[in-house]
């Protein structure tokens, strides 16, 4: 019985830890769409800042992927 | 009995379609996505120690084997005309220079040899791990961290070497605040020891991410039946992204340790 309320656990907090891609997915979303809006008023200067793109949406992808961690770790590691 | 639970799976697939996917966990659906991420040693059964080869460890070594063969055997010729695997390793080398210029600038381009063996080794692994019934090396934890690792130690310790104390100076934002610093310098301390979690995580969780979508999606085509073709298309779609994805996670691992690099040559903000 403890047991079973234990895996309930585990697998509701997995759940929830899922929200986490799809708040990173927002995030990585507003700095595409961001970096789109300058390099229209501006694509001479976008060739340049494809590198600052990369690193943005990288930085804001790892929250996502760390609560995708999060919830591979409930499934199987706790 | 698992045999009889595929048939009436099969059937209430003809019949319903995308209903039987939708209760297909309850009902006995067997998807282990997480499966093809197993070590199993390649010669023996058993224990795997610190030097059992492993699968990760042939593909691996298959991924530097390849990057070798492209890099070294490829422009041997150094023809004025390329052939096509010499025009390759050329794109590549151009690519990873040009990366490492533009990023952290002229005086780094003695540690271009680095962040190219590092570049080489994630594509071509990242790469070879999307063929069928191949493994991914790296979706494991214990191949990003150690590059991680060796990433941010090298950094670390280059930083005070090339700066010495003034490498301290990364931590210590000079255009805020006076009052704010202290703040600012734990919360910059912090994040600088963050860092080789997120850069070793993003690329293993990626890459395992993508592997598994693409496990589950085949899952739901062996059960469908007929109406198989609906997640076979979408295996397609994900494979495409896949494919994105494993290069561009490789230029992210490398463009950010170009990024660290940059910090430790010239850590005043």
């Amino acid at each position: 019985m403890e047991g079973d309320i234990a895996n309930m656990g585990q697998y509701i907090g997995a759940g929830l830890a899922g929200i986490g891609s799809g708040a990173s997915a927002i995030g990585v979303g507003h700095v595409a769409g961001n970096f789109l809006s300058g390099a229209l008023r501006n694509p001479s200067a976008a060739a340049g800042q494809t590198a600052t793109l990369f690193i943005g949406i990288a930085f804001a992808e790892a929250l996502g992927i760390f609560s995708f961690l999060v919830a591979l770790l409930l499934m199987f590691a706790v | 009995m698992a045999q009889n639970e595929a048939a009436t799976l099969v059937e209430e697939g003809a019949s319903h379609g995308g209903a039987a996917a939708a209760h297909g966990g309850e009902s006995g659906l067997n998807i282990h996505p997480m499966d093809q991420f197993v070590i199993q040693p390649l010669f023996h059964d058993g224990a795997v120690g610190m030097f059992t080869v492993t699968n990760s460890t042939l593909w691996m070594a298959i991924a530097v084997l390849s990057a070798v063969l492209l890099l070294v055997i490829g422009t041997r010729g150094c023809d004025v005309v390329p052939s096509r695997a010499q025009s390759v390793a050329e794109l590549a080398y151009g690519f990873v220079h040009k990366m490492v210029e533009d990023v952290t600038g002229r005086d780094a381009l003695k540690y271009f040899p680095y962040i190219m063996t590092l570049f080489m080794f994630i594509v071509l692994a990242n790469g070879l791990a999307l063929l069928p019934m191949s493994f991914a090396p790296t979706a494991q934890f214990a191949v990003t961290v150690p590059l991680a690792l060796a990433v941010f130690i090298a950094v670390t310790a280059l930083g005070f070497i090339k700066n010495g104390a003034a490498f301290l100076g990364l931590f210590w934002v000079g255009s805020a605040p006076l009052v704010l610093r202290p703040v600012l310098a734990v919360i910059e301390l912090i994040s600088y020891f963050v860092r080789p979690v997120s850069h070793s995580v993003r690329l293993a969780g990626n890459i395992m991410a993508g592997h598994a979508v693409l496990k589950v999606f085949a899952g739901f085509a062996g059960a469908l039946g007929i109406f198989a073709v609906i997640p076979v298309l979408a295996i397609a779609l994900f494979y495409a992204l896949e494919l994105l994805v494993a290069f561009i996670q490789a230029y992210i691992f490398t463009i950010l340790t170009c990024v660290y690099l940059k910090d430790a040559l010239h850590p005043s903000h």
